[in-house]
């Protein structure tokens, strides 16, 4: 264990996947409890048209992700107030013409094909400092926002016309979740790749419903399921020379489904 | 009696069907409204107009002698949607949280509950008669203790008026007596009461005021002049004169 912290990149990894772990399952649980749960896979399709315009640009293909990102969601946002479309509609036509630019602009510069499969599938032994630094800084303001409205978002989850009438800031907030889901995502995409990148919002939320407490608890058991599988993961992952975005989704997994059997076999939760 | 709700000549549309035509009737301090119609009359709809949800195309609304634009006090209006039969089954949420968000209007950062706030949410769950099930989560409940719940969100900020819409659509009929009875406890402390129902029974036996609308407003006045504007319903008729 002392062997693998210390190596710098595992120090890296280490500390980036604990802070996006902790920002995911936060923002996760709102997300999943709103039933938006599948914005996180919409805005990684997203991303991907960034990475792919940024390799071939030369800019960092973070700041790409995190651009195109920020831009889809607003476009997510604008689509479904102006041509009235659902909001699952709304994300398929935005992220799939993301993803439609990224795979014609990897089909015209096929030199950058290796990087791209690094961003999709997740390297977070490779993460570069200034990468870290960034992803660090997005995630926590992420945990701060939340952290700070995490009562206001509650509400507007159990009840948003209620929420509207005690004149919680409805509208901001609910685009602040997706704005923060596009961050969240991008800062993610170095840990499990943006092809997995929604699994750490759903499954630690996910479980930690299966637990059947309160908010508060859930919301701690989330966090905490969030940043066991993360660290494990990445040891397990170190160890047995799995890859690791692979690693933390099936202990993700394990945990979601293990919590379900226990739930409906041993306590005969409905 | 001060004016508590003012609604002067609403109309709204969806698209191109017409759900409020020229509505116009004053809610006073202590009223007990019981706002009826058959279903699709605009019901729900007038009361997100005047819950500020939906905009009317023409007409205004004014809230405690302020047109609702300017309105923001919030915390004066209590409201009770129609929840307790949409409440997902797997939201985690205690009894006791589900109260404190009634709380969320007056709290200031860091929105940590005080002593006093807890005494205040304890106190409701006293009133509605479910302190006891302070810890338990809201989806073990059943549809009637959920509504109880329900209300004492709403009363939690002690406003000045509650408005309820169909509170008691999948509660049964001994819990909607109780329900009812809770209401017209809160009414005689003298607090003003706006329900929206279908059950034109019940709520003329508790409302002291009746609006009937059907997109227009056809009737608004005392439960007795409705009783006796419509004796066709015998049973309703009854229940009028037994409410004396």
């Amino acid at each position: 264990m002392i062997e693998i912290l210390s190596y710098g990149f595992m120090q890296k990894a280490f500390i980036s996947g604990i802070v996006l772990a902790i920002a995911c399952s936060l923002l996760g649980m709102f997300l999943v409890l709103r039933k938006f749960s599948l914005i996180g896979d919409g805005i990684a399709h997203i991303s991907f048209g960034g990475v792919a315009t940024g390799l071939l640009f030369n800019i960092t293909p973070f700041i790409g992700a995190l651009l195109f990102g920020l831009i889809g969601s607003f476009g997510i946002l604008k689509l479904k107030e102006k041509s009235h479309l659902h909001g699952d509609a709304a994300i398929g036509i935005v992220s799939h013409i993301s993803l439609g630019i990224g795979i014609f602009i990897a089909s015209i510069a096929s030199g950058f094909n290796v990087d791209i499969l690094s961003y999709l599938f997740g390297s977070i032994l490779s993460i570069k400092t200034k990468e870290l630094f960034l992803s660090i800084f997005l995630a926590l303001t992420v945990i701060t926002f939340i952290l700070i409205y995490h009562k206001d978002l509650f509400y507007i989850s159990f009840d948003e016309e209620s929420a509207k009438v005690s004149g919680i800031k409805v509208n901001f907030l609910n685009s602040m979740l997706i704005i923060l889901t596009a961050i969240t995502i991008v800062c993610s995409m170095n840990i499990v790749g943006l092809m997995l990148a929604s699994s750490l919002i759903i499954l630690p939320s996910s479980s930690a419903l299966q637990i059947k407490t309160s908010f508060k608890k859930t919301l701690i058991y989330a966090v905490f399921i969030s940043v066991f599988s993360v660290i494990s993961g990445i040891i397990i992952a170190y160890y047995f020379d799995f890859a690791v975005s692979g690693t933390i989704v099936l202990i993700n997994a394990i945990i979601f489904l293990s919590l379900l059997i226990y739930n409906k076999v041993y306590l005969h939760n409905p | 009696m001060e004016s508590i709700i003012q609604l002067e000549n609403i109309y709204f549309s969806y698209a191109n069907s017409e759900a409020i035509k020229n509505v116009s009737f004053i809610i006073k301090r202590g009223d007990f409204v019981g706002l009826i119609g058959p279903n699709g009359s605009g019901k729900s709809t007038l009361l997100k107009i005047i819950l500020g949800i939906l905009n009317p195309q023409k007409g205004s609304v004014t809230l405690f002698q302020e047109d609702l634009k300017k309105f923001n006090d919030w915390s004066k209006i209590g409201y009770v949607p129609q929840k307790a039969t949409n409440i997902e089954k797997n939201f985690p949420a205690t009894v006791y949280e589900i109260v404190s968000m009634g709380l969320l209007p007056i709290q200031k950062f860091p929105k940590v509950i005080t002593k006093h706030e807890d005494h205040k949410i304890k106190g409701a769950l006293s009133f509605v008669k479910m302190e006891e099930f302070a810890d338990k989560r809201i989806t073990e409940l059943s549809g009637g203790q959920q509504q109880r719940v329900l209300i004492a969100k709403a009363l939690v900020t002690v406003p000045e008026i509650l408005i309820l819409d169909e509170p008691t659509t999948g509660v049964d009929k001994e819990n909607q007596k109780s329900f009812y009875e809770l209401l017209g406890k809160l009414n005689k402390k003298g607090m003003t009461i706006l329900l929206v129902t279908h059950d034109i029974g019940r709520i003329t036996q508790y409302a002291t005021k009746i609006a009937s609308i059907n997109q227009k407003l056809e009737f608004y006045g005392s439960h007795k002049e409705f009783c006796l504007k419509d004796p066709a319903h015998k049973h309703q008729h009854k229940l009028c004169l037994d409410k004396g």
